[in-house]
């Protein structure tokens, strides 16, 4: 009793150091709480953070495809139904029949196509400025720490989710509250020598993530929820989600 | 159905106009005279100095002998194409084409209209009544074409032609009604054709040879057998909106405040009538008489002035005021009636408020192009590119889940691009795959997913669709176009890429 007593103090008073620093963005407790599964864990204070920007490196097209599908994924969690996200892009590349899968219903998306970068960063900004959109996904060669302090600027008035998705590796200094890069490991077929694909699962890598530690995990995806891949974790995972 | 003209001739169009202005002028003899060289010509009489052997073309030397008060006005050759443009639209009440004819006279093209004063009797006493009313003497004619219908109200007595009776109704009009030049007329009169009957049978090579092409034409156009042209007025938009400016504005902030201005009211008379705009154009007209416009169009009928001022502030660089603006006018082109939305006391966040997002959308498509913004629907049709359906409407959900019995990539290339492959027998999923120059060991495979081509639509092979996963966990969409054949090579695609 009173270890959970003294964990709860310190918990508070992490907080509180929290909000001296000057991180406003620590999510609120009551706000609703995503559903993440096991992911919650790697986020501060067990929440994924909303109202931030997400920064995807994504220079492969494999990479780009896994990173559709985990975005899917977070968005169907994250957000409420019926809900609008808009996609800016100037590839024309996602297949949207292909995201259902990843419990997001394809028909909420719009798709914006723009050509030149300037008008995807405009965009961006103008569609963070709606506070009817729930998140806006971009996808950009490359954004400097200025433009990325324009749509921080912008988000923290509207509180909607940015999530860029970077066409080019080279990481340089941004506001992203979260850097992710996602990539294609073996499908996993319940550890048994079934043939053919098994359920998608990813390689995570946090690059960077404010208030917390950087990690790199294996996830998964099956049967609309994110499931840990790492081989002591899997069996028992999988039962639960089967059931 | 055959085709049915009305001609409308005001032969006292501009003096009856004048009465109306002034109504001193109906108990007087007077006429609008214009300088030649000079001596002045009469280019119009009123009926009572007509009855005095006044006319048109007279010289002012000797109309003075015939009548010494006869009161003058300087003629304006703008005013007789104005007031038929404004006669014009006010006969939109009776066809929605109408046309004007410069020689004082509309022509309407009635096809489907006369039932409604219940026949063409009815029709034409409503038009001339409706005209006497304003003020204007009227000749009128109904028949199948327009050169018919015109000579008639100029030459004869009719007012209606039956239809296919156009012949008979012109043979005993002078040549001059078939509107022919007047050296054509002359070169008649002196041949002593005085009558259309006199020359209409006369086989048209000999016309043609005697008179030129012209004579033939006319006679055909009257005879319905030739096209004529019938140009329609411009309807005037009803909701419009004028700001004239008092010294010419040059500046964006003074665009910008003639547009907010403009909105606002425009605004506040379609909200009255429950309308909003879909698609609105601003005209600037210069002072040296040239004329800027600016258009922007919305996803949902809007009467938010802001929204609406936002837009048009994305374009008010594209006007070039020049020395200056002296009129402004903002047309809605396309209006629609408002979708009501149920106000909301408070905001959850991330609740989607369509008007939000559809202003929204309005706001990027000015810059994008309408093109660029696209949502998805899912159709009924298992070729993999024509399996979604872009559409631009927000409100339009899937008449049908979105399938997930079958894998679907997650990023599909827009053309399959080849590759080169080495696969075992037939129908078994490729060993490995060179795809820009990377070789790709495959791992685990499934398939082969037979997607046949809808005969229908397209011809062609059908695709055998593989998901295939290689050595280092990435999986892609491969296929087979196309059966094995011993005598040429197969060929192989990758087309998506898998999460």
């Amino acid at each position: 009793m009173q270890k959970i007593f003294r964990e709860n103090i310190i918990e508070q008073l992490r907080q509180q150091i929290n909000a001296l620093e000057g991180h406003k963005q620590i999510p609120d407790k009551s706000s609703k709480k995503a559903d993440l599964n096991f992911l919650d864990a790697y986020f501060p204070n067990q929440v994924f953070p909303t109202g931030v920007i997400h920064e995807f490196l994504s220079e492969e097209t494999e990479n780009l495809a896994c990173t559709t599908a985990f975005i899917s994924g977070l968005l169907s969690k994250t957000n409420a139904k019926n809900s609008f996200y808009i996609w800016i892009g100037n590839q024309k590349k996602i297949f949207p029949a292909g995201l259902k899968l990843f419990g997001i219903e394809p028909h909420q998306i719009i798709f914006i196509n723009l050509a030149k970068q300037k008008d995807i960063l405009w965009a961006t900004e103008e569609a963070l400025k709606c506070k009817s959109i729930q998140a806006v996904i971009s996808e950009l060669d490359s954004i400097s720490f200025a433009q990325s302090q324009r749509l921080q600027l912008t988000i923290e008035k509207s509180k909607v989710t940015a999530y860029i998705l970077r066409t080019n590796n080279n990481i340089n200094s941004t506001t992203c509250a979260v850097r992710w890069q996602i990539s294609a490991i073996k499908s996993y077929n319940n550890d048994v020598d079934m043939p053919g694909i098994g359920f998608p699962s990813w390689k995570i890598d946090l690059l960077k993530i404010r208030n917390g530690n950087p990690k790199s995990f294996n996830v998964g995806w099956l049967n609309g929820q994110f499931i840990n891949t790492e081989p002591a974790k899997i069996e028992t995972t999988i039962l639960k989600v089967v059931g | 159905m055959g085709k049915r003209f009305l001609a409308i001739w005001f032969p006292y169009l501009i003096t009856d106009w004048m009465v109306i202005r002034n109504q001193e002028l109906k108990h007087i003899p007077f006429a609008v005279i214009t300088q030649e060289r000079n001596r002045q010509i009469i280019v119009h009489v009123n009926p009572l100095a007509r009855q005095h052997g006044l006319h048109v073309g007279m010289l002012m030397a000797d109309a003075r002998i015939i009548l010494p008060d006869l009161q003058t006005f300087k003629h304006n050759p703008q005013t007789q194409h104005k007031l038929l443009n404004e006669l014009a639209q006010r006969c939109i009440k009776y066809s929605p084409q109408v046309s004007i004819d410069e020689a004082q006279g509309l022509f309407l093209n009635i096809v489907g209209c006369t039932h409604l004063w219940n026949d063409e009797y009815h029709y034409v006493k409503d038009t001339i009544f409706h005209f006497k009313e304003m003020g204007y003497e009227a000749k009128v004619c109904i028949a199948d074409t327009m050169t018919t219908a015109w000579a008639v109200t100029h030459y004869g007595k009719e007012q209606i032609i039956a239809p296919t009776k156009q012949m008979q109704a012109i043979l005993s009009l002078p040549p001059k009604a078939l509107r022919l030049s007047e050296v054509i007329v002359q070169r008649l009169g002196k041949l002593g054709f005085h009558t259309i009957n006199s020359f209409i049978n006369i086989a048209p090579s000999t016309l043609r040879r005697r008179f030129g092409d012209e004579i033939v034409k006319k006679i055909n156009q009257a005879m319905g057998t030739q096209p004529e042209s019938f140009i329609t007025i411009d309807e005037i938009n009803p909701y419009q909106q004028r700001l004239p400016s008092l010294e010419p504005i040059s500046t964006n902030k003074g665009v910008e405040i003639a547009i907010e201005n403009l909105l606002e009211h425009l605004c506040l008379r379609l909200k009255k009538e429950d309308l909003g705009i879909r698609s609105a154009t601003l005209k600037c007209y210069r002072v040296d008489g040239k004329l800027q416009q600016i258009s922007i169009g919305t996803n949902q009928a809007s009467i938010n002035i802001k929204h609406l001022f936002r837009l048009f502030e994305l374009k008010i660089n594209q006007i070039k005021p020049g020395l200056g603006i002296e009129l402004f006018v903002l047309e809605a082109d396309n209006v629609e009636e408002l979708m009501q939305e149920q106000k909301v006391i408070w905001q959850e966040q991330g609740e989607s408020s369509l008007s939000e997002i559809n202003e929204l959308l309005d706001f990027i498509s000015i810059r994008a192009g309408k093109n660029a913004i696209r949502r998805y629907l899912p159709q009924q049709h298992h070729w993999p590119e024509n399996s979604i359906k872009a559409i631009a409407d927000l409100n339009l959900l899937p008449e049908n889940e979105w399938p997930i019995c079958k894998p679907r990539p997650t990023v599909l290339l827009n053309q399959p691009e080849p590759i080169m492959v080495s696969a075992p027998i037939p129908d078994y999923p490729p060993m490995n795959f060179i795809y820009k120059g990377e070789n790709h060991r495959i791992a685990k495979a499934d398939g082969p997913e037979r997607i046949e081509r809808e005969w229908w639509l397209e011809s062609g092979e059908h695709r055998d669709y593989y998901y295939v996963e290689d050595e280092n966990g990435k999986r892609y969409w491969l296929f087979r176009l196309g059966h094995y054949s011993e005598k040429s090579s197969t060929k192989w695609f990758i087309h998506g890429f898998f999460a």
